[in-house]
């Protein structure tokens, strides 16, 4: 599965765990399991963690700015978490920390009781 | 682009515009360049801006079609490496407003516009050529800070 999503009711975010090549062919399949958790929960927080993915091109900056403009929608905030060197490369090249926080390592201390 | 260096190695790669051969190409151009023992940062930055020459292929040039792409490796003397991916798609008629960084036409599928500004920032040269309705080639030349010379001889 390229993407698994996770709620918790508590803090009321989502999770989305991203894996694999984020490219235009798999970001088409990433979008919508995200985008039903989000419209079904309408969370306060999305957190998209990127530590299982191995290639992202400009697709992946697409798919956090289409889920930035969603969660901003509903007056909610976007957390990308856990980037790899390069990834974090082209995020910072194309300006995502304007967007949502850009975390390098750990969330399970943003989501408290979250179990995974 | 024409280049004053002995070409060491090349290929040519002919695929159809189908968005699984996006990672079809850059996997291909890695195997590829590995001969020259690139650094994984370099390896990375060359596969990302493949990957952009080629959706932007399948996404613009043919759009709402398939056509073929055609991707050219070469390997010059000093390592460095030479990359040209052509299309016979709708062309841009407008290739310095393309170039700009967040242009898109296509933002309802959540292009960034972002293609050409990554290509040229992970490549030492980028030439954009196009005719509308004829095509475009899109070519890149980078050198690699690599450790083994290509032409197996001390630089």
């Amino acid at each position: 599965m390229p993407v698994t999503v996770f709620y918790d009711a508590k803090s009321r975010t989502v999770l989305a765990e991203l894996s694999g090549d984020i490219d235009h062919c798999s970001a088409k399949d990433m979008r919508m399991p995200i985008d039903e958790e989000i419209m079904k929960r309408l969370p306060k927080q999305l957190i998209l963690d990127f530590e299982n993915v191995s290639f992202m091109d400009s697709s992946g900056i697409g798919l956090i700015i289409g889920r930035y403009k969603l969660m901003n929608d509903l007056g909610g905030d976007l957390i990308a978490v856990n980037p790899k060197p390069d990834v974090k490369k082209l995020m910072e090249l194309a300006g995502v920390q304007r967007l949502c926080k850009l975390i390098y390592r750990k969330r399970r201390s943003l989501i408290g009781g979250m179990k995974l | 682009m024409k280049t004053k260096e002995r070409i060491l190695n090349r290929m040519t790669l002919r695929f159809p515009s189908l968005s699984e051969n996006e990672r079809f190409a850059r996997l291909a151009v890695s195997g590829f360049i590995s001969s020259l023992d690139p650094a994984l940062d370099e390896l990375s930055e060359i596969k990302t801006a493949v990957s952009e020459a080629v959706t932007n292929c399948i996404v613009h040039a043919y759009r709402d079609t398939v056509g073929e792409i055609r991707l050219e490796v070469r390997l010059l003397e000093g390592c460095r490496i030479y990359i040209s991916v052509k299309d016979s798609g709708c062309g841009i008629s407008d290739v310095k407003q393309a170039r700009q960084p967040l242009f898109t036409t296509a933002p309802d599928e959540e292009r960034a516009g972002l293609g050409f500004a990554i290509m040229e920032s992970f490549s030492d040269k980028l030439r954009v050529s196009s005719k509308p309705a004829r095509g475009t080639t899109v070519t890149m030349l980078r050198t690699l800070r690599t450790r083994k010379p290509a032409d197996g001889k001390d630089s």
